[in-house]
This record gives structure tokens, sequence and C-alpha cells, in this order.
């Protein structure tokens, strides 16, 4: 239906608008609840696909690095993510390892294989097989993608244990902050756009 | 300056996954272009949201009175519940990191409690108070949705990392699952809460069609 196309709805209260260009750092809300209708997104398929490269570049350093490393009177210690996932995953509390999995690794590589997968084709100006089905994945993912937490919470726990022994932050943590500032850029909700320039 | 129009009077319905605009006059069940369902409001909003918050609500006992994990250094064995941790930061000078995790583990579960009940309430009595900030509140609770997973991941890479048998041992205790299951919670709560309720009700008050009616019953 073409006729519905320059239309936009707050999500908020539901109330319809037209479609507006933006210009940079401007954003356009609803006059009856003030939410946020449209965003101005800087980014070109092609800025944003090598980001996209780098993203998963940099989840391969976050993960397979660990995130820190301690030491104890000379006995050595280092956690990559996976780790902290297993030692989650002991005794009765084995569906909270899931949860933190899904978080802190699986939802975020998922969001950039699609984003990968998505992009590639879109360069092309052209939709890739699936695309439907992919980008209603991005749209599930998102709210369960929580590198940012995940960030914070390994520097309390550098500040934690700081305290008792000698710890070292490793690569895997320096690669989850940029990781986790490249998604908030890269797989927020103006992946939406490509549903109208494709 | 006038006001928007209003989608279901335009026979329109905002798909949620792609954002189009979809027509509804043929009672489509899907949307168009991406093929998600579509549905006017989210389906039993109010229930679920109610029946996802009461289920936090349970779990929340729980996970503050269980603890969360258990240190164990040169043989002697302490568990620790969440308070318990900030406590220990604050009484060894960190306030800010005590800060951070009161916020993340306590402060954030609480306000996502009180602002959910109130939104549920404010649009089961279709309240017409303050509608622009209760827009607002939800935004905000959706916002700040997942920060509590904090604890989650702290007590996860601590176990994983302090691994040295008999001179320190850290490990997950019971308490974190259920603090878990409190964030899944809360966000699928805030998830199924459709906002647009809280505007829903504009058309029956204090508008015209209302004084219509009275006006052709009294000029009977």
């Amino acid at each position: 239906m073409a006729t519905t196309d320059p239309l936009i709805i707050c999500e908020h209260c539901d109330c319809v608008y037209e479609k507006v260009m933006l210009g940079k750092h401007q954003k356009t809300l609803c006059t009856r609840c003030g939410g946020v209708l449209q965003r101005y997104n800087g980014l070109t398929v092609e800025q944003r696909l090598a980001l996209a490269y780098t993203a998963a570049v940099l989840w391969a350093f976050a993960n397979f690095y660990p995130v820190m490393s301690i030491s104890l009177q000379g006995l050595k210690n280092s956690a990559t993510l996976w780790d902290s996932v297993l030692a989650l995953s002991h005794g009765p509390i084995t569906f909270i390892a899931m949860v933190a999995a899904i978080a802190m690794i699986i939802a975020p590589l998922f969001q950039v294989l699609l984003l990968i997968w998505v992009l590639s084709y879109a360069l092309a100006g052209q939709r890739s097989p699936g695309f439907r089905f992919c980008m209603r994945w991005l749209e599930t993912l998102r709210p369960w993608s929580m590198l940012e937490v995940c960030l914070l919470g390994a520097m309390v726990a550098v500040f934690k244990l700081a305290g008792m022994l000698d710890v070292l932050p490793g690569i895997g943590l320096f690669a989850l902050a940029v990781l986790s500032l490249m998604m908030i850029r890269i797989a927020g909700r103006d992946i939406r756009e490509l549903w109208d320039i494709l | 300056m006038s006001r928007a129009p209003i989608a279901s009077d335009l026979d329109l319905c905002l798909c949620h996954t792609c954002g189009l605009a979809c027509d509804v006059r043929d009672d489509p069940h899907e949307c168009e272009r991406c093929g998600a369902p579509l549905h006017r409001r989210k389906t039993n909003s109010m229930a679920r949201t109610w029946a996802y918050l009461l289920a936090s609500l349970v779990f929340y006992i729980p996970a503050n009175l269980l603890p969360v994990m258990n240190t164990t250094m040169l043989g002697s064995g302490a568990d620790s519940t969440i308070m318990g941790g900030v406590l220990e930061f604050w009484q060894h000078g960190a306030w800010d990191i005590a800060l951070i995790i009161f916020i993340a583990s306590v402060a954030v579960p609480g306000i996502k409690f009180g602002a959910l009940t109130l939104l549920l309430i404010t649009v089961q009595r279709n309240s017409v108070w303050a509608r622009r900030e209760r827009s607002r509140l939800y935004r905000f609770v959706e916002l700040i949705g997942y920060w509590s997973m904090l604890d989650v991941i702290v007590v996860a890479l601590v176990a994983a990392l302090v691994k040295f048998q008999a001179l320190g041992d850290i490990e997950p205790r019971l308490g974190i699952l259920f603090f878990g299951l409190v964030v899944v919670f809360t966000m699928l709560s805030a998830m199924s809460f459709d906002p647009r309720l809280i505007w829903d009700n504009d058309t029956l008050r204090g508008n015209p069609p209302n004084e219509e009616v009275m006006d052709e019953v009294a000029s009977h």
C-alpha cells in the first residue's frame, strides 16, 4: 500500500504524522505524548556495514581473550565471558547461565551476523534472502543484548576484586568496551530505515 | 495547532516490528511489509503485565533474602546477599561502587515495580491524570529495564575468576537465580504493557459525542 508509506504512527499514543526529512542532530517528537517519532540517522549503508565487520572482529576479541586476570600469592587465573557463563551453570541455577549467555554472547553475535548479512545485500541495493526474517529477529534480539551492562559489570568486578588481590584488565575488557558502544550505534532502531530504501 | 489524528480513526495500525502504518480496513492479521503479527493493541496487555509483575515481585523476596554468592578465603566461608555486598563496599569507603550496585540492583527493580503498578492502576481506572508524564515514565522504565542484570554479571565474572581451591574460592548461590528471574520478568512485564492504553480514553471523556447524546435526549 503505497499511500500509507509517508505516514508515521507514534508507538506511545497512536497519533499519526507525516514523515519529514531531518537534518543533523534533529529528531521529531510527538506533540501529544512527547515520544520520539524519528531520529536523524547519520550512517550510510556502507558505513554501517564497515562498522558491523569491525564489531564482528571485536566480538571475537571480547570472547576469545580473557576479560581480566587475577593473581594471588603467585597463583594466576583469568576468565573469558564464556568462563563466567560456565561459572553460573553449576547446580540449580543453570537457567541463569542461559540468560547470561544470551545477554552477553549469543544475542550480540546474532545481531552482528544478521547485520552483516542484511547490509551486504543492501550495499548492492537488494533485499537479502530471508530479509523479513532477519529484520524481525534484529528487532526481537535488541532488548536482550546487554553488552553495556556487561561492560559496567566487568568494571565493577575489577573494583570488587582489587580490594583483595591483584587484578589486571585483559584485552577482552577493552574489546568489550568498544564493542558495546559500537552496538548502540549500529544495531539501534534506525536499521528500520532499510525497509524504506530497499 | 490542531491535534494530530489518531491511527484508529484513519483505519491504520502501527506494525511494531517494522514501523509501517498498516491499512487495517480488511482486518489483516499480518503486516504486509514484514509479516509480523498485527494488533491494534498488544494482546491481553493488562493481564500479562500484571502477571509478569506479580511473578517478579514474588521472586524479588528470595532474591534479596537468599545469598547470591559464597566467598571462601583460607578455609573460612561466608555467604553474602545483594544488600550485604552494597554495605561491604560502603564500609570500605568505596561509596561510588556501592552506589552503582545499589542503583542497579535495588533502586532500578524498585522503581520498575512502583512505576508499572502506577501505570497499570491508572489505566484500569481510565485516568486522564498526567498522561504525558505517564508516557514519559513508561519510556523511562523501558530504558532502565536491563541494568539490573549488572549483579548477575558481576557474580558470574567474580565466580569464574576466583578459583584457587583452598586459598580462595567464590561460588554463585541460589539468590542470583531469583535475582535474574526478577530482571527477566520485569522486562517481560514492561514489554507487555501497551503505552497507548494511557491515551485510549481520550475520546470518552469531556468530548462532544457525550454532549450530543445528552442534547438529543433533552430535545425529545
